[in-house]
């Protein structure tokens, strides 16, 4: 389903934010099972919408890719995109799902000022594709296998931005503006079945899961899969239960999880936080719950039911899809190479260690990596930038590394000019900022702010010789063989160009100058 | 006034000849709008000045030497429940109050494409829920033959226009015998074509499943000619049909019935009709099989479930296509009471825009399609209309057609059902069965009811496709009659004094 926000419900923003108390997570994996179940939403990168020709693009100007059909006007009506339903079938493919002989769409049916119809145009007892598994390795190495439930078609709901108030939200806002440009884009729902037994690597399975995933839709060309965009997007439900207890817990379901590093989060915080109440004797309240970035929390949404009532019928505009066997079996033969082949095969092609390849693959570099590597760099070197410096930016900056503002070919360029001598790793590291900063391409940076290596050796030798003159007692040592001494000149000498000097070059100057006076 | 009487066959030929202009035609019947809508109430909306700037354009083609289509020049009246481009529609509610589309309706393309001057938009009961224009939000349609009286719901508008000479031709909308009902009461043809044989894009609807557009009409030829002109696949419209169903107007040129099959409905005939309706229904079989039919009698046990099924899934249906009236992106907005939240503004809205009949069938369906009862209305209704389907098919057997009375009673009087919803619903009795399964139905005048001097229609099924053999045996049984009766329906009608 779309994300709905909880503001129809009025709730006290107290209540809202009041702070859990949490369980040590190694305490409640002792006690607890735990059981999670993933709903990924991933949006199609089809020219149209679902059911209409409206241009599918994200960030135009507010409700110009609208028309009577998506801004739900009285008389319009729908007309199927095939192309959204080729890609679904794709991703029902990718994930061995068996496809429907036929598909029906049906209306699922609910106010709210972002869905144009007041009801959604999804898929319900007769989804495209089902029953189909994929292997998740976690970052231990252990190997997964999950269940695919179904996965199913259904349009997009508009944007809200709630204006005024404190928090963002629709409660307290003065006046909330809606957007329909994002009204009828082709989503495809991939429901997992309950998944058992990941234990206290069950956060890390999430995550690894929806990488996979987001992996496999990029891959088949279906969709953008930029998670930082909302092209996919993740819910999480997390139940546990006394260990031995055969009954199911009661679960929860987080939405706006929106990064990788957040869902892993999440699931963890869930687990912490049911084991708390259920040690206290409380009650998991079944409901919907919203993660915090900022606080890496959850809190209350709206309560949940099995008897929420959406009145689900068939949709009465829209004719069952059929899609014939030979056209399912075109599509099959078109898709690329599954996941797991694709490592095997970029694993030997890099000549990584098992521990570096497992590292890149868990830091969710792999596709950057590629494109990297595609852009010209050495694997290793494009490995070292990306889990290296890159990480690290990404970690100081509470963000997901492919949130960052680089691309592979960037990436390519700074490793390619270190390689050839011109840039310094610490000059590197400079006109990495300046593209993270958004001042353009390594070029243009080395340009505007005089980066490149000095490699003229009179500058060098000018510096050098002034800074052995300052330091007899350096050069004395430098002549008597302690070439170690050689440090603390070098160090100024960098110091005095500013940084810009190869410091191997520098070293070499300095023992050849002590050595020859 | 003669002018006004004639037939569009006849009015499209004289086009032709020039023997007159469109621009005087449609001048003609705007005056003859101006003088009887203000008791009538057929229109909601007038559009003089694109009628005739429609009307000259034509003219000038015509003048040109260009080759028009068969219609072209002749005005027609369009249901107040399709998106026409700038003029008003409000569907007969008070929620879309001076919407103005930003969009045509396909049909109205075709119109447009067709050369057909748009007289303006008619009346109809709101949202086209009920069967005598007075759930309309703008004040019931009379019926030009006793102004005392129903001219038939929903299309009431349309009926009223066409029998009162306000127009040559009009379009309606048929969800559960809002065409062919109308027709029957005012003495004109309607016909609802097989479900998708006309688009449905830019219908405000109301039972998707079931709705059709149709024409309008006083004579058989004329609707043949106006179905021909708005028929034809959509790509706008999921469940439009992919083929042509072939030419109605050549169906419309039969003249013989010699051996064709038509099967009486059992469940159809006998108790619960008006004597008189009974009469003049016998009356046209007997004239038929004079000309060489035959008549079978054929059974149709699951119709008698056929308005409880379509009470159910028509308001289910209803319940979802209506929830797009909130206020927030076109028609009225209400502003509550006090703090405003979005919930409260829908509420209001909706609470002060929509009349009791739209807000029983929005109740209805909702609760027919909630958890739990799914399974026992809107699943059981959805089964009934399988049977109904299995008995139409097992008929058709033994019948080319079949035939009915279109309605138990002629005109009511204003106000006679208006509280009592339930004897408002079984008035549709005949006709619903072939929305619930997709066929084609015509009702065509048969005479007057001995004992009120008002308007019989009786009404033709065929199988699904075959809109033709309506058209077929709908133009035998009208020149019989007229032949039999030495003038047309129309000319029975009493003199209309509107002062
Ligand atoms: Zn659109």
């Amino acid at each position: 389903m779309v994300q709905k926000d909880d503001g129809l419900r009025s709730r006290a923003e107290g209540e809202l934010m009041a702070k859990d108390q949490l369980m040590d997570y190694q305490k409640a994996l002792e006690a607890y099972e735990v059981v999670i179940g993933l709903e990924v939403h991933v949006e199609l990168n089809t020219n149209t919408k679902m059911f209409c020709g409206c241009a599918n693009v994200f960030g135009d100007e507010p409700n110009t890719n609208v028309c009577p059909n998506c801004l739900g006007f009285p008389g319009a009506m729908p007309a199927v995109n095939g192309k959204a339903i080729e890609n679904s079938i794709k991703i029902g493919l990718a994930l061995d799902c068996q496809i429907a002989a036929t598909g029906r769409f049906a209306r699922k049916n609910y106010f709210y000022p972002d869905l144009a119809k007041n009801f959604q145009t999804s898929q319900y007892d007769e989804p495209i594709a089902f029953e189909g598994k994929i292997d998740i390795e976690v970052p231990s190495g252990k190997v997964f296998t999950v269940e695919i439930e179904r996965a199913h078609m259904e349009e997009d709901a508009g944007k809200l931005t709630h204006v005024g108030g404190s928090t963002g939200r629709i409660q307290g806002a003065e006046y909330s503006l809606v957007d329909f440009n994002r009204a009828g884009v082709p989503l495809v729902e991939i429901v997992t079945k309950p998944i058992y037994g990941a234990g206290d690597e069950a956060p890390e399975l999430a995550a690894a899961y929806v990488r996979s995933i987001r992996e496999i839709v990029k891959n088949l060309g279906v969709s953008d899969a930029r998670m930082e965009r909302g092209n996919v997007r993740c819910d999480a439900n997390v139940s546990i239960r006394p260990k031995g207890e055969a009954k199911l817990g009661t679960r929860t379901e987080t939405k706006n999880v929106n990064s990788l590093r957040s869902i892993e989060r999440a699931v963890k915080y869930e687990i912490q936080r049911q084991a708390h109440l259920l040690s206290q004797g409380v009650a998991i309240i079944q409901e919907t719950r919203h993660w915090h970035e900022d606080r890496g929390a959850t809190s209350s949404g709206r309560p949940k039911s099995d008897a929420d009532d959406y009145r689900y019928f068939p949709e009465p505009d829209l004719v069952p899809i059929k899609p014939s066997k030979e056209w399912i079996e075109q599509i099959r033969a078109t898709l690329p190479e599954k996941p797991a082949v694709r490592r095997k095969r970029l694993m030997e092609l890099w000549g990584f260690s098992e521990l570096e390849f497992r590292d890149v693959v868990n830091s969710d570099l792999l596709d950057e990596i590629d494109e990297t590597v595609k852009a010209g760099a050495k694997p290793q070197a494009a490995r070292k930038w990306w889990t290296g410096e890159l990480a690290r930016i990404a970690n100081s900056e509470n963000k997901d590394i492919n949130e960052l503002a680089i691309t592979p070919l960037q990436v390519a360029q700074i490793a390619e000019l270190v390689e050839s001598g011109k840039l310094t790793d610490r000059l590197a590291r400079e006109v990495l900022t300046g593209v993270l900063a958004g001042e353009g391409d390594p070029a243009a940076i080395i340009a505007a702010r005089g980066l490149e290596v000095v490699s003229d050796d009179g500058a060098l030798l000018a510096a050098i010789d002034k800074v052995l003159a300052e330091q007899p007692d350096v050069l004395e040592k430098i002549r008597e063989g302690k070439l170690q001494a050689a440090g603390a000149v070098i160090g100024a000498v960098m110091k005095a160009m500013s940084g810009s000097a190869d410091a191997a070059r520098v070293r070499e100057l300095v023992i050849q100058r002590a050595t020859e006076g | 006034m003669e002018l006004l009487s004639k037939s569009a066959s006849e009015l499209a030929s004289m086009l032709v000849k020039k023997e007159i202009s469109s621009v005087e035609l449609t001048k003609a019947q705007l005056d003859n709008i101006d003088k009887l809508n203000p008791k009538i109430n057929s229109y909601l909306t007038v559009t003089h000045e694109l009628a005739l700037s429609q009307a000259k354009q034509v003219d000038d083609q015509r003048a040109k030497g260009e080759s028009l289509p068969a219609l072209a020049g002749v005005p027609i009246a369009v249901k107040d429940n399709l998106a026409t481009i700038g003029i008003a529609t409000t569907a007969g509610s008070k929620i879309l109050q001076g919407w103005v589309p930003p969009y045509d309706a396909t049909v109205v393309k075709k119109i447009l494409a067709n050369k057909m001057p748009i007289l303006g938009k008619t009346n109809l009961d709101e949202f086209a829920m009920g069967s005598s224009t007075e759930n309309s939000a703008y004040g019931p349609s009379l019926n030009p033959w006793d102004l005392t009286r129903t001219p038939g719901g929903s299309g009431g508008g349309s009926s009223s226009a066409v029998a009162s000479m306000q127009a040559p031709l009009a379009i309606g909308s048929d969800t559960g015998g809002s065409i062919r009902f109308p027709a029957a009461v005012t003495g004109t043809v309607g016909v609802k074509p097989t479900y998708g044989a006309v688009s449905r894009y830019g219908l405000i609807a109301l039972g998707s499943s079931l709705d059709q557009v149709g024409p309008v009409t006083r004579n058989v030829m004329d609707a043949a000619m106006l179905q021909d002109a708005i028929a034809g696949h959509d790509p706008m419209d999921a469940t439009s049909l992919p083929e042509s169903l072939g030419s109605m107007t050549e169906a419309a040129k039969n003249d013989s019935v010699k051996g064709l099959r038509i099967g009486i409905i059992k469940e159809l005939t006998g108790e619960g009709f008006q004597k008189g309706v009974s009469e003049k229904f016998n009356e046209a079989l007997e004239v038929l099989v004079a000309a060489g039919a035959e008549i079978v009698e054929v059974s149709c046990p699951s119709f008698q479930y056929a308005i409880a099924a379509y009470y159910l899934i028509q308001p289910a249906e209803a319940s979802s296509n209506l929830a797009r009236f909130d206020s927030v992106r076109f028609g009225l907005r209400v502003m509550p009471e006090g703090a405003a939240t979005v919930e409260k503004v829908m509420s209001a809205t909706r609470e002060a825009g929509f009349g009791p009949e739209v807000k029983r069938r929005i109740i209805l369906g909702t609760y027919a399609l909630s958890s739990g009862y799914y399974d026992a209305y809107y699943g059981s209704a959805q089964k009934v209309r399988t049977l109904i389907q299995a008995d139409l098919a097992k008929a058709f057997e033994k019948a080319d057609v079949l035939v009915s009375p279109t309605a138990p009673t002629t005109a009511f009087k204003l106000g006679e059902k208006q509280e009592d919803p339930l004897a408002m619903y079984l008035n549709d009795i005949a006709t619903i069965p072939a929305n619930l399964a997709g066929i084609p139905g015509m009702s065509l005048p048969v005479g007057l009811a001995k004992e009120d001097n008002l308007p019989v229609g009786a009404q033709f099924l065929a199988p699904a496709r075959e809109d033709a053999r309506l058209y077929k045996v709908g133009a035998v049984l009208e020149k019989l009659l007229e032949a039999k009766w030495s003038k047309k329906m129309m000319d029975f009608a009493p003199e209309l004094k509107v002062n």
